[in-house]
């Protein structure tokens, strides 16, 4: 599924300026707040939903080749990190929903389940 | 759902609280930070962690939480099942990821709870 | 770990624990026992809740991050008090620990779910008056009330 589309479904704020995510494909979805987990476990072209929010979770969204990054809980990124985020070609997204209902949405989304 | 169709659905196993096994799950958060779960201000939700510490447990019982999801396929220690036992939590282990986790409760109908976002709690007063 | 369990007067409980910094086996043992007496005591339950949460990253914050510490609990008719003094480092800047999210738990901190950077908000957030005092070389005092009857301190019938 495109990222745009997830982005427009689920309403998440964009926090990233001028990084593309029209053509952007979205495999899976990966929860997670420890870092060495993500860096274990998480599968390219997935979206990271999480409520870390420090510079480091870019350095991890690059080298596991993850396009988008959604934060929970209403929470917001430091500046340090959107602007890394900018120059990395990393969409950070944003939403009020906790990490749960968030997996939620997506997961149905992406199996074309009708979420409850 | 009842504990045990939880444990069906996330191909997971009861560890602790077997005799439990009719309890209803109606609601869940997804926490792997200890401070983000103390946030949590609703009452009978249950927890899915990739935590695996007696802090862990310690917390839920302060929060009243029903149950205890471990994620990830980490295996909860020997005193850490205990203090589970003692504290009538049941436990949960899956290998599946958090995201399949959540994702597969809530398409079954677990419901999100509202937990409080970081402001003050005073500001609920009525 | 519990230092002493006094009755001072008949509706009065006081509560000194001893923490031990970096004791990650029994962190959590305190408030965990906080938390039992105050039920015994029959105590509300909201405050006992509040109380608990207060305690917890209270000694969590002590066993982590300093040289060790003490957590006193005392109950009374109108209010439970918490005190939660280490005997260092001490904080250079007060403003910016309470900020949410500013975190300086080392890397395997945070793999035990630790050092989400909430520990002080979540304590001054559910306090009814909360202090916090810190001298680098010295030490910290953190200072927690949890009112029992709401309504009462706010004016309310």
């Amino acid at each position: 599924m495109k990222l745009k589309e997830i982005i427009e479904k689920c309403k998440f704020k964009v926090f990233t300026q001028g990084v593309n995510f029209e053509d952007i494909d979205i495999t899976g979805g990966y929860t997670s707040d420890l870092l060495s987990d993500v860096m274990a476990a998480c599968e390219a072209g997935s979206v990271w939903i999480t409520i870390q929010r420090h510079l480091n979770i870019i350095a991890v969204a690059k080298l596991k080749e993850i396009p988008a990054i959604l934060i929970t809980r209403g929470l917001v990124p430091e500046k340090s990190t959107i602007e890394k985020a900018q120059e990395e070609g990393v969409v950070l997204l944003g939403t009020e929903l906790n990490s749960f209902d968030a997996t939620g949405k997506i997961y149905c989304l992406l199996k074309g389940i009708k979420g409850a | 759902m009842k504990l045990e169709e939880v444990a069906r659905a996330i191909d997971g196993k009861i560890l602790i609280g077997e005799e439990k096994k009719d309890l209803e799950i109606d609601k869940a958060y997804a926490a792997d930070l200890l401070s983000d779960v103390l946030a949590l201000t609703e009452e009978s939700t249950t927890l899915i962690t990739g935590t695996i510490s007696p802090q862990v447990v310690r917390v839920a019982e302060i929060l009243n939480i029903p149950a205890i999801i471990f994620v990830r396929g980490k295996k909860p220690t020997r005193k850490i099942l205990d203090y589970a036992k003692e504290a009538g939590i049941p436990i949960i282990v899956t290998n599946k990821t958090m995201f399949e986790t959540c994702g597969i409760l809530y398409s079954r109908g677990v419901r999100p709870c509202k937990n409080r976002p970081a402001t003050n709690i005073h500001e609920d007063a009525k | 770990m519990k230092m002493q369990n006094n009755v001072c007067e008949t509706n009065k409980l006081r509560f000194v624990y001893l923490i031990k910094p970096r004791d990650f086996s029994n962190a959590g043992d305190a408030s965990a026992n906080v938390r039992a007496e105050l039920e015994k005591h029959g105590i509300e339950p909201d405050v006992i809740r509040r109380v608990s949460i207060i305690c917890f990253e209270a000694e969590m914050n002590i066993v982590l991050y300093t040289k060790g510490g003490k957590l006193i609990v005392e109950v009374d008719d109108q209010k439970v008090d918490i005190q939660a003094l280490d005997k260092g480092p001490g904080i250079e800047d007060i403003n910016l620990v309470m900020t949410p999210g500013y975190s300086t738990a080392p890397e395997w901190a945070l793999e035990y779910g630790f050092g989400a950077g909430m520990g002080l908000p979540n304590m001054k957030n559910n306090s009814d008056v909360f202090e916090i005092e810190s001298e680098v070389g010295k030490g910290t005092v953190i200072h927690s009330i949890v009112y029992r009857r709401k309504n009462e301190v706010k004016g309310n019938n």
